[in-house]
């Protein structure tokens, strides 16, 4: 690992209260570099969603700064930086009431592109997350299998070539047969199209597979940031737990 | 046979009275929605207001309609002409559906696909108006559909005002102990209840996306 490596996300000391008061995340610090892969992992309420929410201003921290590309996200414009950004979310974040056609082509359209542009575009990313396009562009999402509906997900998700992708458990209502291979094709197309992601999972399996590095979170702090190959060997108990889990059959589960 | 005949000799009444019961209802329903959808949305935006609002809404409701059109006749501008008091009463009485099924309609469409249209970079205008008012039409409609079906039934009432509509016939039939006028007011305000429900029932079909 370089550390040399450009920074593109740079959170200091970011907390982050609710509404309800209830501290969500407290003094993260944690660096994104370019054309990485860094997966936040954690169990349900660990401060994972919370994190990423942070990056395209969904949420504003309550302490501490996020930087995106050297500016603090309450500089930027919310409309503009969240255009900038690729966003997949689990399952139902397509519209149910656009096609396909319409539901990847939506970023392009809001930034004002051509329609034959635009058409151009959508068959293109349908075509790179292997949906031909002539079968799909006019169906809707409940004509799709999950499988389908998360690569247009993620077709939607590239179709304004933002050079970062925020995942929030994209995977994580698909069968195990169905995870393993869109992983497969996560991977491939990573290796053509080098964004930056973050990709927020709960699932250590799909961690270790997918992330150039891992950030642990547990409780709304940080454990540690790890490589897959320092996370197995890691002497932390937290990730000891974890790998320990995973190692007896259950670290495919929800953890 | 006897009112069938009645039926034919005074078609050109109960035409005219069924067009006016027509615009009653109409004018009164175009107001409900222009007010009732405004305000349902502002409700989803500022929630703490929607418990005062569609409980006032609610409290109009229960108000006999009668009882209704004899309050508002004192009031200055409205007591002036019977029609423009019979309008202010069923706009009053069509709000509640439109308001409560706007509200809950867009509070109903899936928090992720909000999430989704927010994330994806839409500003609140295209939030509502491309995803959020599109996927809670069918409920809306739906409170539209309740609002004219309640209305053509209650603008009936709007004759003993001197309002005119189709409830001149039940109000002279009732005084004349005469089923056949009852029925020359009451067969048309029913059929145009159904027709609309009808019209307004396909509409829905039509705008709201398929399942």
């Amino acid at each position: 690992m370089s550390q040399a490596r450009e920074t593109v996300i740079e959170f200091r000391g970011v907390s982050f209260r609710a509404a309800n008061a209830h501290l969500l995340l407290s003094d993260l610090s944690l660096n994104v570099r370019r054309g990485e892969t860094l997966v936040l992992l954690g169990r349900s309420g660990s401060g994972k969603t919370t994190t990423l929410k942070l990056i395209n201003r969904m949420l504003e921290p309550s302490m501490g700064t996020v930087q995106v590309e050297g500016r603090t996200t309450l500089d930027w414009d919310p409309i503009r930086l969240r255009r900038s950004i690729g966003y997949v979310i689990q399952e139902a974040g397509l519209f149910p009431h656009f096609t396909v056609e319409r539901n990847v082509g939506l970023v392009p359209q809001l930034g004002g592109w051509a329609p034959a542009k635009i058409h151009a575009r959508v068959r293109e990313m349908l075509g790179l997350v292997g949906l031909p396009p002539e079968h799909f562009l006019s169906r809707y999402p409940h004509e799709l299998s999950g499988g389908q509906r998360q690569r247009v997900g993620v077709a939607r998700a590239l179709a304004g070539d933002p050079p970062l992708l925020l995942m929030d458990e994209p995977f994580g209502a698909l069968d195990p047969l169905t995870r393993v291979e869109i992983q497969r094709e996560f991977l491939a197309l990573q290796i053509r199209l080098r964004k930056t992601i973050v990709f927020v999972t709960h699932d250590m399996r799909e961690a270790l597979r997918l992330g150039t590095r891992i950030a642990l979170l547990e409780a709304g702090r940080l454990v540690g940031v790890f490589t897959p190959d320092e996370f197995l060997h890691a002497a932390d108990p937290i990730v000891a737990a974890y790998v320990a889990a995973f190692r007896t059959g259950d670290g495919d589960s929800n953890m | 046979m006897d009112t069938l005949h009645f039926f034919i000799k005074n078609q050109g009444q109960i035409l005219q009275l069924t067009l006016e019961h027509l615009w009653l209802v109409g004018i009164s329903m175009l107001l409900a929605v222009a007010i009732g959808l405004p305000l349902g949305i502002l409700l989803t935006r500022r929630r703490a207001l929607s418990k005062a609002v569609i409980g006032g809404a609610n409290i109009v409701q229960t108000i006999p309609s009668l009882a209704l059109f004899g309050f508002l006749l004192p009031a200055p501008w409205l007591g002036e002409r019977a029609d423009r008091l019979a309008i202010t009463a069923l706009t009053l009485y069509a709000l509640l559906p439109v308001i409560r099924n706007t509200y809950t309609g867009i509070l109903g469409v899936d928090a992720s696909v909000r999430e989704a249209a927010r994330g994806m970079g839409m500003t609140d205008l295209q939030v509502l108006l491309q995803v959020e008012l599109p996927l809670a039409m069918g409920v809306i409609l739906a409170g539209v559909r309740v609002a004219t079906v309640i209305t053509v039934g209650v603008a009936t009432i709007a004759a003993a005002i001197g309002a005119g509509g189709l409830g001149e016939f039940i109000f002279r039939g009732v005084a004349m102990v005469d089923n056949r006028v009852i029925l020359a007011g009451a067969i048309p305000a029913a059929l145009l209840a159904l027709l609309m429900d009808l019209l307004l029932g396909l509409l829905e079909h039509k705008l709201t996306y398929a399942q």
